[in-house]
């Protein structure tokens, strides 16, 4: 396992799946009374968010909790970005203070893995402006293989605002990672520019037509509707919400067509739902709906996030790997060792 | 060990856990992963053949509560299988392949705690090897083998390696 988690090419597929399987184990812990194992015990998570967010910076709060590691909150307002400290002096200060890893939300694409060059701690991207959104990714894997079982072969369509989503970009490259076919659909001034060449090299289709690929040959398995980012248009990228609803929103009708060719359709959206605009309330709300299994689905996948992250061994040790055969992943000699963790 | 002497030895051990228990009333056997969780199956077979009772049998997963994180690669946490009765006022017995340090099964005593609480815990292991670091012991025993630390005691089960056998290996290899 790497030491930072900045995007979804960073798993192999052994290691969603390590992760995946250890986010069943924690999603059973949510069920329990006692609601709290002493594995990270001492360390310290930083949750730095320069953007606003309820699900993920409140499930990666709850997630360290539950392990025992103590988890503290930044945001740039009240912080010293308000006071115009740079991103740099910002992380290295935090760094200063030796926590093991820092959760980064930021409105910049990149900005994690530029983090990641100027700290010793390890560092998650929580969401990177419109670059990726790992964890988001992982949380929809999981979610997809508790009802669809193993992805190899299942067929999901990604609807939306592809342009500004780092949840899409995400998923694309974790459900590939599992074996899962995807088709992108998304109006033609929401699909970005050079998709082509990224879509012929990682195998997933494009289209401009929802209806066309919600009533194709190939069945679909899954639909994921992509939030309408209000906050990041700056207009132009559709004449009205209406139109937009009548192209690409998962209205009553859709829903019913996708129902009668599968009736064990997943209906998925990352939250929060524009209702009405890119979801109908009957769909948000339908048996075939997801959302709230996703939002579960959140807490215990980012546990076994920080569990694989922080948990094991944080010196490279091949020596060790070979005593244990257990484990399905040595560490990779690629993995940075400036850390060699002596001060921690 | 031979299959025929770990056979006889977990019947042993299932009369042993009955004699000690006056009977299955109120018996939960908790395999712990990978090797405990066949053997805790046979282990309530042999007791179901005497008895004639169903027992339950769940596996605990310890990972979580391991004290060794750090000094290892991470290992995959896997669920842990409680069976429907629960564990509240229940007998526990835990099974574990190999007795080493007592590391797992003071991680083991951990887990369970967080389950519930049990009117007793016991444990029964296949191999007891010595070299205890923690005031743990086994109250039932397979077979107990005086071996050097730098030994390797090796058990396969039928389940997972397709034989049933324990050997020990040197320092050299196998």
């Amino acid at each position: 396992m790497t030491k930072h988690l900045i995007s979804s090419a960073d798993l192999s597929r052994a290691e969603v799946e390590d992760i995946l399987e250890t986010a069943a184990s924690m999603h059973d812990l949510q069920r329990r009374e006692v609601k709290k194992v002493p594995t990270l015990r001492g360390r310290t998570i930083i949750n730095f968010f320069f953007e606003d967010s309820t699900r993920t910076r409140s499930s990666f709060e709850i997630a360290g909790k539950w392990m025992s590691a103590d988890t503290i909150n930044l945001s740039a307002k009240g912080s010293s970005t308000s006071k115009g400290e740079s991103l740099r002096d910002t992380a290295m200060t935090v760094d200063a203070m030796a926590v093991d890893a820092l959760v980064i939300r930021h409105n910049a694409s990149g900005a994690c893995h530029q983090v990641a060059q100027w700290v010793r701690c390890s560092v998650i991207n929580a969401g990177d402006g419109t670059h990726e959104h790992p964890t988001q990714a992982l949380l929809d894997a999981y979610t997809l293989r508790t009802r669809l079982g193993d992805l190899d072969g299942k067929h999901v369509v990604i609807v939306g605002d592809l342009t500004h989503s780092r949840v899409f970009r995400s998923n694309v490259i974790t459900l590939k990672t599992l074996g899962a076919r995807v088709t992108v659909v998304a109006p033609p001034t929401l699909m970005p520019s050079g998709i082509g060449a990224w879509s012929a090299a990682d195998g997933f289709a494009t289209s401009w037509d929802l209806d066309a690929v919600l009533d194709g040959d190939d069945t679909v398995d899954a639909v994921m509707m992509l939030r309408v980012q209000r906050e990041r248009m700056s207009g132009g990228y559709f004449p009205t919400a209406r139109e937009y609803t009548v192209g690409y929103g998962l209205t009553r009708d859709r829903l019913d067509r996708l129902v009668a060719r599968n009736d064990d359709v997943l209906v998925l959206h990352p939250g929060p739902m524009n209702r009405g605009l890119e979801i109908s309330p009957e769909a948000a709300d339908a048996p075939q709906s997801v959302v709230l299994d996703q939002v579960s689905a959140g807490v215990a996948v980012r546990m076994a996030v920080l569990y694989h992250l922080l948990a094991g061994d944080d010196t490279p040790a091949p020596a060790v790997a070979a005593t244990t055969p257990s484990s399905t992943h040595a560490s990779p000699p690629a993995t940075t060792a400036t850390t060699e963790g002596a001060a921690r | 060990m031979s299959e025929g002497d770990i056979s006889r030895a977990l019947r042993r051990i299932g009369h042993e856990i009955l004699e000690r228990n006056k009977g299955s009333e109120g018996l939960v056997l908790l395999g712990i992963p990978s090797r405990g969780v066949p053997l805790a199956r046979r282990l309530a077979a042999c007791i179901e053949d005497v008895e004639g009772t169903e027992i339950p049998v769940g596996e605990l997963d310890i990972t979580l509560h391991r004290d060794d994180l750090r000094r290892h690669p991470v290992r995959t946490a896997h669920r842990s299988r409680i069976p429907a009765t629960g564990i509240d006022d229940q007998v526990v017995v835990l099974v574990d392949d190999v007795l080493y340090s007592g590391r797992t099964i003071r991680a083991a005593l951990d887990a369970l705690s967080e389950l519930g609480r049990p009117r007793a815990v016991r444990l029964a292991v296949l191999v007891d090897r010595g070299h205890r670091e923690l005031p743990i012991r086994a109250d039932h025993v397979g077979k107990n083998l005086p071996t050097s630390r730098d030994e390797r005691v090796h058990v396969r089960v039928a389940e997972l390696d397709g034989i049933d056998v324990v050997r020990i290996s040197g320092g050299e290899g196998r």
